[in-house]
């Protein structure tokens, strides 16, 4: 049987708005995906250990606070550091274009922001997620 | 006969029908549902004059980067017509981090100002006398030292407490179901409010010591019946705490007040304000017995939603605004806050902030609305509808109680689960274009250009970290720990907690100093994750 892809969704930081990605998770599970969520105040090492200990093969970050750059940049060193890199980042929330570019030179694959449907991010998981 | 649509629907899902007659008002009876205002059940207003007497107070939320720009900020408001003052604090404030933290980082002046220690209070009011101007202030979980550090800058203006007029957010019912800005575990959190309720009814009678709120609960998804059953069924819950307390039902029920969204359904929301003052004119006088006319009144503060801006053609989001506050007008509102154009963006430019400002004023100079009371009094739509919302927001009332209360309803996860299952299926609606959103889902425009908006960069988390250097470098160390262990002993031996506090914040304790070592006793608590 084939192994589902697990994607785990969190809330890093200290941002306590959680309906967009209590949204997003419930939509991702519907696409057929195991989520796992987080809930809210994970700091990034707390998310860094979840993703390891979970086994998933992608991580979505929610950040509305304007803290992005920091929290995005600290997951993806963690992630280096325990050699995890493959593990596919995407998130949303208040991002402007030009700290989308920049996360997306970090490395971060995609960010979905204000506006964006929950279709146009399943597709997006279903071209660029796949299992480790 | 042909009609655009199946089904014509709020954006609640509340199904309107063609058209409302005679037969929907069979069972009226006009002082037993209206009444006149300022007379029980309150339905058409609670002042006899309304805003023939005085126009609401336009309170704007607002604060951001450190008490120096914000100070600067509020005095702009004041300038242009303002009547009331705000505060928005950073989430490191919010959750009772200072902003030297390793959990701060890149979170410092962000969302809101920045509040260590008095000193960054004590620079925020800089030139604004706290007898001359009512400020309030949303927070939760730290609300007991907010309101301190409030006070002892009173105490230093030569401003006595009795003169002090204000709010503070303190729901923190709202905070596990729906904003999340908690401090300590539901009950020690329930058990500060009271310590705050009990002080303020002696120390600062002008004090709003709770703003019993639907807004979140709304933003964070929920229709506008949940939004209304929930506040209300949280009111009960605070009015319980206060009685097992001990305290007298009339002498703080008056001071308990409420904070509505105002989103875009213009009907449904006028409905929901009148439906919000019967319901709780009932239930104070019905279920509590309060004997005062002023613990039956159902005073509020409302804000257009947030929720329902668009990040795309942002200049749209001010004819949302402007139906908005119109409906909070025509539904009685105390207070009023219009959101900026650009906050889907950032927090508001000064130019965003002024037009939102000029929302209000033009509604309350230029639009008439403002001559008589209740202007839909007696509308058959209307009528039916506040019926409709006092009905819907009874029956989750109902449940709750089922349940045990809403600590226990909140144990179980019931309103959370609501508001994620009504916040699912609106979403849902706006993917199929079962409901339309202007610039998002239909009348598109591609590649637009950029709107200038306030830009908050790291400068602001160094600006900050220096202040909080200087107010520790100053102050007498024991003195704080001294302080701060009295804080300790009243947090567990079940002393009320404000005085301690008050002279924890007059020794320049950090905030988060004060709230760990409530912390200590009361505990932590742990988002459950429910979605």
């Amino acid at each position: 049987m084939e192994k589902r892809i697990r994607i785990l969704v969190a809330k890093p930081g200290l941002d306590g708005h959680d309906r967009g990605v209590k949204v997003v998770a419930r939509a991702l599970r519907d696409a057929g995906y195991e989520v796992i969520y987080t809930g809210l105040h994970q700091t990034p090492e707390m998310i860094v250990s979840a993703a390891i200990q979970e086994d998933v093969d992608a991580i979505g970050l929610s950040i509305l606070s304007g803290a992005h750059l920091h929290l995005f940049k600290k997951v993806i060193d963690l992630l280096r550091a325990q050699k995890a890199e493959d593990i596919k980042i995407f998130g949303g929330g208040i991002i402007s274009d030009e700290d989308v570019a920049l996360l997306k030179k970090m490395g971060v694959g995609e960010i979905f922001n204000p506006g964006t449907s929950t279709d146009n991010i399943v597709s997006w998981v279903k071209r660029h997620v796949k299992v480790k | 006969m042909h009609e655009r649509k199946k089904e014509f629907t709020t954006i609640s899902s509340r199904p309107i029908r063609q058209i409302y007659g005679p037969e929907d008002l069979s069972n009226f009876d006009y002082n037993r549902d209206l009444g006149a205002p300022a007379h029980y059940p309150f339905t058409r207003g609670i002042h006899s004059t309304m805003y023939r007497g005085q126009i609401w107070t336009m309170r704007q939320f607002s604060g951001f980067g450190t008490a120096v720009e914000t100070n600067k900020r509020y005095k702009f408001l004041l300038e242009h017509g303002q009547t009331g003052l705000s505060v928005a604090f950073d989430f490191p404030t919010l959750m009772g981090y200072d902003s030297d933290q390793e959990r701060s980082q890149g979170e410092v002046g962000k969302c809101g100002v920045a509040i260590d220690t008095l000193a960054d209070m004590e620079t925020l009011f800089d030139g604004i006398p706290l007898d001359k101007v009512t400020t309030s202030m949303t927070i939760n979980g730290p609300a007991c030292v907010l309101l301190a550090m409030y006070l002892v800058v009173a105490e230093k203006q030569g401003v006595s407490w009795d003169k002090v007029g204000g709010t503070v957010q303190n729901d923190v019912l709202k905070e596990f179901i729906a904003q999340h800005s908690w401090a300590f575990p539901p009950e020690p959190s329930m058990r500060v409010v009271v310590d705050m309720i009990e002080f303020c009814t002696k120390h600062v009678p002008k004090w709003n010591t709770i703003s019993i709120s639907g807004y979140h609960i709304r933003e964070a998804g929920s229709t506008a019946a949940q939004e209304l059953g929930l506040t209300l069924a949280d009111g009960i819950a605070y009015v319980d705490a206060g009685i097992k307390r001990g305290l007298d039902v009339d002498e703080f029920a008056p001071r308990l007040s409420f904070f509505f969204n105002a989103h875009n359904d213009f009907f449904e929301e006028i409905a929901k304000y009148r439906a919000a003052r019967r319901l709780w004119a009932k239930i104070m006088q019905g279920r509590f017995h309060a004997k005062k006319e002023r613990s039956w009144i159902l005073r509020f503060h409302t804000q257009t939603a947030g929720c329902s801006l668009t990040a795309q053609q942002p200049y749209n989001n001010v004819v949302r605004t402007t139906v908005q506050a119109l409906a909070a007008v025509m539904g009685g509102t105390q207070s009023l806050h219009t959101n900026s154009l650009d906050e889907t963006l950032a927090l508001p430019t000064e130019n965003a902030v002024r037009i939102a400002l000029r929302t209000q004023q033009i509604i309350a100079h230029e639009s008439g609305v403002t001559n008589t009371i209740d202007p839909l009094g007696g509308s058959y739509f209307v009528e039916a509808l506040t019926n409709e919302l006092e009905r819907d927001a009874r029956e989750i009332i109902d449940k709750i109680d089922q349940m045990g209360g809403m600590l226990k309803a909140i144990e179980i996860g019931w309103p959370q689960r609501q508001i994620a299952e009504a916040s699912y299926r609106y979403q849902k609606q706006i993917e199929s274009k079962e409901k339309i959103i202007v610039g998002l889902n239909d009348f598109v425009v591609k590649d637009e250009a950029p709107i200038e908006i306030l830009k908050i960069t790291d400068k602001t988390q160094s600006a900050q970290i220096e202040r909080l250097k200087k107010a520790k470098a100053k102050r007498d160390d024991a003195k704080v720990r001294q302080r701060l262990s009295s804080l300790r002993e009243a947090a567990k031996t079940n002393k009320n907690v404000m005085e301690p506090l008050l002279d924890c914040v007059r020794a320049y304790a950090t905030q988060n100093e004060m709230i760990e070592t409530m912390r200590s006793v009361f505990g932590e608590y742990r988002d459950p994750a429910i979605f």
